[in-house]
């Protein structure tokens, strides 16, 4: 397969399925059939792009052919594959999961097209390369997961909505801003071209206050510090496989657009490095902090959930900013290649390897709390229990995820932490390390909590007894367990195989630090002896 | 092979609730099978580790980037661990089958608990410091689920939650130190670092190391003022207690400091830190458990002073680590005697209160003299075991730092223990036998087995120390100092004057024996200790923190997430303009300092003049159709500059945008109530300035970027080619449809979602029995 076409099929295939979802509008088992081909199909896709950039190559693709800085540019390095791989892996549980999990009303309206349209827009948002049209794909998933949340239109449903869909607009707002005053300063959209025009300028510190803004909008749409109201706020509203799929894509977009972005424009080269990727430390700091706090306040499975994703990004954050201090030190210290720049380099790869960890296990425990929900009736601590009893598969399928993500030894999450703390402890960041640590037990502390009263507690004597499994409005339960078993699946895997994973998150951490492989391809210089001078190549670059 | 006894116990333990379906009452026999055999596979060793050898197999690479192995090696300290660990492991294992006999969730017990003994097993014979640690937390985990078996009780779940939280927040501590020990020593191979040679006591990093070792040490070995834990943990069934809490994962930590002291030892820090937390603990638990009136809680404290013991005698260095390894081995034989017979008195009983039992020598006869035996090792009787551990103890103490106050330390564990000896194997069984006593009847085979094996082995142990106790205890004393075995045994025995030893151990438990005859004095005269000792550490403290964690978490929360959406807006705007002035602050202030500057024309000044006002008046009319009214000439006026800039084409879509918008709004208001304003005047006011902020922030940006141009921009490649290569002559369309069609591709797709959505909510509220009301509702 041609690399040009291989790097477009992640958006190519679940556009396919939004086509394919509308024009079987009325044939819902149809449109079952093609989420299925669609989550099967993005994974093979996103195994062949994995493989394909572990060696190093970088593919890209110009859309209509038109030459590089012009032409809309798809690139897929390591990191982006991996991205891609991840939301192949949610797709393909929420897909399971929602065979069983999502209420036949929802499906007759369009369920599995916005899906699809949110799959899509996600892709878009990982592989593109142009500033512009990674707007698009922002507004594609804004509104895809806008309709989604909304759909059902009960009142608690709107409000969430409402205030996710202003937030979100003032994010798309900044970000447009932005981007026009980015095309005044530099004069291209094309990230790469940026970065290039960039390192060349005179005083590239005219464009901090732009990238500032740049930082603000990426920061809502990744729920950091202090910009995540909109997540309280909606997650815990729609049925839980929707908020999975949230909780799964939507803030890891914007921490992976905010490394893309400020890797390719602020190399520890860059004078304002240092300052950028403090602020960055700083505002994962306190996503950590208040995001874990508040989730030791809140008494709903969901809610918890929810606001700890906040605190999840905060050891995102923290990785970046980890990374990028002590590569600007290592660039100011005239050591390069030193102790720090390899504490850079595993701190990135740290970050990268928590992002795909943490989509697979928040994912997986919002499809456990759906499931708990539905069992129970609701999803509030006091009222539910006795599942440890009752349903010890479950319990199984939670605690799995639960142990991973307050990062206990086998399971993926450890390695996340491991990464992250000694990248930290080498670079010498001492403060946020003892930070995340102390965040850490707290996040014991919360799943813990879910623990002992959804499944040790015994149930509550007025809760009312119904079958779960035999609900006419939605299919057979056997369906959600498929789709949390694969995740919990997923995390051992690994966790077993953290080997293999922190090679390929190293890998794509290497291509961050040192982005001469992917400027070539989004700058279309394949084989051109003379990419070692960019100013030879392209046209357009200032001197 | 090492490692092969570490994973097939783990496999046994999934497949151990499978097992139990298929062996019934008979699966703890089976199950016990496989960690007796791997028991007696490790007592093979002893011969050739007793002569120094140490068993290094090859080690299995993990993660080879990071340096993470599962690499094994077997010295004395190891050896003995792994003996306890699979012998009384093989023991408790058969005691679980008749105390939990009939238990509906008996399989899942067997599989915890023996998915604990191989993540022990697999802590004390590694020698990755990662591996170390992912063992270390794997106890952590399997020790929480057996804490919490009993999880209908609300006491079990808190214990269960304490015990995590404290051993948590010590294995954190622990990751951190085991990271920075090998950042300082260049590798996580412990025997990399024996064989270098290196020790850490110099190295700037050292106290840091120091510091989050010992954390992670005395949280798992429940030094004070962490010690709280274990005595809850007592919510456990009765084998858990013997082996988890008594003979082996609390024993964790001691065996983590012993491991590391070559490399981490010898300094002032390390022997005042242990001499003094490990001191205070001994003589704190100790006194507590003399005045506790329950089986397992007595017994828990004693394991906590015994601990501290240990660790004392570490930090004292010198010969006292020949009496913590031999202490260590007593201990764990004569309390797993202890545990198991305060568990079969409770099973067979159902009395936990040492008071309200007497008689029960004639009712459980040999449960009896297992705990006898027991008993009189832990008051360090001669010729048991317990006494030749006190024996090795006694030589080295008073040449520590510390000394002159360690001795007295020493001297009051003894009367403690002895007390605490009397009260769980004498009062229960003499006299004459009550009620409660009377209900009970002898324990079957299972229950006794394990306290007559490991209280025979206490009887043996001091008898004949040449069978295994000098051995064990000599290589593992070897492999915490570094000598060869013998040397490292006999300098410590040779410190002693038997004389002074009898008579002071003799004290010891004359009045040992008296404070028992006086307890209820003593526990009256020190009731304020009830009180004090949860305040000092325990419950209470965790419960504060705990709840002040919480109280700040809502506050927090309250603050933060008050739910009015003009909250969050007003936070983001500030944040916006706090990071956008926090990385830009210089460069905007030059940007309104722009000198040459064109001026501008006088048609320019009036839609300038135009916008403002029609902006102004949006916010300050209050009927929404004013309000949307002026909004349309704001954007009129924005198109009218395009059309004097040169971009006719942009100006009319501009201009249609805008009247489509007004009249949509129009037709959407017509249905909403009256427009009500809540917000009061200082927030007007502030809000205003937030606004003015944004407004100043944002022009700063235009006004920079118009003078910034770093490089040539790249549309003039669409001008120069739309005809001939697109063959459009409107510029903006063939950028629409041809240059950049996957931007506009994207936006069709927003719009096809949006109608999808229009339709679907329409349908489903259609459909649904409830429809949203009129009003929306929405804030």
């Amino acid at each position: 397969m041609t690399a040009q076409l291989l790097a477009s099929l992640p958006l190519l295939v679940p556009m396919t399925g939004l086509v394919l979802c509308l024009v079987f509008w009325r044939w819902v088992a149809l449109q079952r059939g093609v989420m299925v081909g669609v989550a099967l199909s993005l994974s093979a896709t996103a195994v062949a792009l994995l493989l394909r950039t572990t060696g190093g190559e970088v593919l890209a693709v110009r859309l209509g052919d038109w030459p590089a800085p012009m032409a809309i540019t798809l690139v897929v390095d390591q990191t982006a594959a991996i991205m891609v791989l991840l939301t192949a892996v949610v797709a393909v549980a929420c897909t399971l999961f929602s065979l069983g999990g999502i209420d036949r009303t929802r499906e007759h309206s369009a369920y599995y097209a916005l899906l699809c349209g949110l799959f899509a827009a996600v892709c878009g948002a990982f592989t593109t390369n142009d500033l512009f049209n990674l707007y698009v794909w922002f507004e594609v998933m804004l509104m895809s997961s806008f309709v989604l949340l909304s759909l059902g239109g009960r009142r608690a449903q709107i409000e969430g909505a409402i205030k996710y869909v202003t937030l979100n607009l003032i994010s798309s707002t900044l970000f447009l801003a932005a981007i026009g005053l980015t095309y005044a300063m530099l004069g291209t959209l094309n990230m790469a071209d940026m970065a290039e025009r960039l390192a060349a300028a005179e005083n590239p510190g005219q464009f901090t206050p732009v990238a500032a803004i740049f930082l603000v909008a990426f920061a809502i749409k990744s729920a950091s510090f202090p910009f995540f109201y909109w997540l309280p706020a909606s997650y815990h509203t729609p049925p839980s496989v929707i908020s999975a799929v949230f909780a799964g894509l939507l803030t890891k977009v914007g921490i992976y657009v905010m490394i893309r972005f400020f890797g390719l424009m602020f190399p520890a080269s860059h004078p304002d490095a240092g300052m950028i990727y403090h602020i960055i430390l700083w505002l994962g700091g306190f996503s950590m902090v208040t995001g874990v706090l508040s989730a030791a306040a809140q008494m709903e499975i969901r809610r918890i959930l929810s606001v700890h994703i906040i605190s999840q990004i905060g050891y995102m954050l923290m990785g970046l900013g980890i990374a990028g201090s002590a590569l600007h030190r290592a660039a100011n210290d005239g050591d390069p290649g030193g102790v720090l720049a390899g504490a850079a380099a595993l701190a990135l790869a740290g970050t990268i390897f928590h992002i795909a960890h943490n989509m697979v296990v928040k994912v997986n425990l919002f499809l456990v709390a759906g499931t708990v929900e539905r069992i129970c009736g609701s999803g509030d601590l006091n009222r539910i229990g006795g599942l440890y009893a009752a349903r010890p598969g479950l319990a199984a399928l939670f605690l799995i995820p639960a142990l991973s993500l307050a990062g206990i030894p086998v399971l993926s999450g450890f390695w996340s932490k491991f990464l992250l703390v000694r990248a930290g402890l080498v670079a010498e960041a001492y403060v946020i390390i003892g930070v995340s640590l102390f965040v850490s037990v707290l996040t014991l502390f919360s799943m813990i909590k879910i623990w002992i009263y959804a499944f040790w507690k015994p149930a509550p004597e007025n809760a009312e007894p119904h079958n779960p499994d035999r609900d006419p409005t939605v299919g057979p339960m056997r369906w959600q367990y498929a789709g949390s078993l694969f995740l919990t699946c997923v995390t051992i895997l690994i966790g077993v195989f953290a080997n293999q994973a922190i090679r390929a998150a190293r890998i794509g951490a290497d291509q961050l630090i040192e982005p001469r492989a992917y400027l070539d391809a989004a700058m279309d210089r394949a084989g051109e002896p003379a990419s070692a001078d960019p100013a030879s190549a392209g046209e357009g670059v200032a001197r | 092979m090492v490692l092969t006894s570490v994973f097939s116990l783990f496999l046994l333990a999934l497949v151990a609730p499978l097992v139990t379906r298929v062996a019934g009452r008979y699966a703890g026999w089976v199950l016990a099978t496989v960690p007796a055999g791997w028991a007696v596979w490790y007592a093979g060793f002893i011969a050739r580790v007793g002569e120094g050898e140490v068993i290094t197999p090859a080690s299995l690479v993990w993660v080879d980037s990071l340096g993470v192995a599962l690499s094994t090696r077997v010295d004395g300290l190891s050896l003995m661990f792994a003996l306890l660990v699979t012998g009384v492991g093989a023991l408790v294992v058969a005691y679980a089958g008749g105390y939990l006999a009939g238990h509906h969730h008996l399989g899942r017990f067997y599989g915890y608990l023996i998915a604990f003994m191989a993540s022990m097993l697999g802590l004390v014979v590694s020698d990755n410091l990662i591996a170390i640690f992912i063992f270390w937390e794997l106890t952590s985990v399997t020790s929480f689920l057996l804490i919490g078996f009993g999880h209908d009780r609300a006491a079990a779940r808190t214990a269960a939650l304490q015990a995590m939280i404290v051993t948590g927040l010590g294995g954190l501590a622990l990751l951190a130190g085991l990271l920075l020990m090998g950042v300082a020593a260049g590798t996580y191979e412990f025997s990399e670092m024996l064989e270098g040679g290196i020790t850490l006591g110099d190295h700037p990093l050292y106290i840091g190391i120091l510091v989050l070792v010992c954390l992670g040490a005395f949280t798992k070995s429940a030094q004070f003022p962490f010690h709280f834990w274990l005595p809850g943990a007592m919510e456990a069934p009765a084998p858990v207690s013997a082996y988890l809490h008594s003979s082996t994962m609390v024993k964790a930590g001691v065996f983590l400091l012993a491991k590391f002291s070559p490399v981490l030892g010898g300094t002032e820090e390390w022997a005042w830190t242990l001499q003094i937390v490990g001191g205070v603990t001994m003589v704190y638990a100790a006194f507590l458990a003399a005045r506790a009136v329950y089986f397992k809680r007595i017994l828990a404290f004693t394991t906590v002073s015994s601990l501290g013991a240990m660790v004392m005698l570490l930090g004292v260095g010198g010969p006292g680590e020949a009496a913590a390894m031999g202490f260590l081995l007593a201990h764990a034989m004569y309390k797993g005697t202890l545990f198991m017979v305060a568990g079969s008195v409770e099973h067979q009983t159902h009395t936990k209160n040492v008071e309200q039992l007497s008689g029960l020598m004639r009712i459980m006869p040999v449960t009896f003299a297992a705990a006898a035996l027991g008993a009189a090792s832990m008051a360090g009787v001669a010729p048991f075991f317990g006494f030749t551990a006190k024996y090795l103890m006694k030589g080295p103490i008073p040449e520590a730092a510390a000394g002159s106050f360690l001795v007295i330390g020493v001297m009051a564990m003894g009367i403690f223990m002895t007390t605490a000896a009397l009260l769980v194997a004498y009062k229960p069984f003499v006299g004459k036998p009550n009620e409660a006593a009377s209900a009970g009847s002898e324990a079957g085979p299972a229950l006794l087995l394990g306290p007559v094996v490991l209280s025979v082995a206490g009887l043996i142990g001091g008898l004949m120390p040449g069978l295994f106790v000098q051995p064990l205890v000599a290589s593992a004393t070897a492999a915490v100092t570094g000598d060869a075995p013998e040397k490292a045994l006999s300098s410590s025995i040779g410190m002693i004057n038997m004389g002074t030893l009898l008579s002071t151990s003799t004290l010891a438990i004359v009045l040992g024996v008296v404070f028992y005859a006086v307890r209820d004095m003593l526990r009256r005269t020190t009731g304020l200790m009830d009180r004090l000792d949860p305040m000092l550490s325990g419950p209470v403290v965790f419960q504060r923190v705990l709840s002040g964690t919480l109280w700040f978490g809502r506050l927090q929360t309250r603050l933060l997430q008050n739910g009015s959406l003009n909250t969050y807006i007003r936070t983001t705007i500030i944040g916006f303009i706090a990071l956008v002035l926090g990385l830009g602050a210089n460069r905007l202030k030059n940007a309104f300092l722009w000198q040459d500057a064109e001026r501008p024309s006088l048609l320019g000044m009036i839609l300038v003049v135009l916008l403002i006002v029609s902006g102004v008046a949006a916010t300050v009319f209050r009927y929404r159709l004013a309000a949307v009214a002026a909004l349309g000439m704001a954007g009129v006026a924005s198109a009218l500059i395009f059309v004097f800039y040169g971009a006719p084409d942009v100006a009319m879509t501009q201009f249609a945008i805008e009247t489509l918008t007004v009249l949509i709004f129009v037709l959407v208001f017509y249905h909403l109530p009256q427009f009500t304003s809540f917000t009061g005047r200082m927030q007007k006011f502030s809000d205003w300035v937030v606004s003015l902020a944004f407004g100043a922030v944002m022009a700063g940006m235009v006004m920079l970027a118009v003078q910034t141009d770093m490089a040539p921009k790249i549309s003039g490649y669409f001008s120069e080619n739309a005809v001939p290569l697109a063959y459009g002559r409107n510029i903006i369309n063939v950028i629409l449809v041809d240059f950049r069609a996957a931007d506009t591709f994207g936006e069709i797709v927003v719009l096809g979602i949006a109608g999808v959505g229009v339709a679907a909510l329409l349908s489903v509220s259609g459909r649904s029995q409830n429809p949203t009301k009129p009003d929306g509702g929405v804030a």
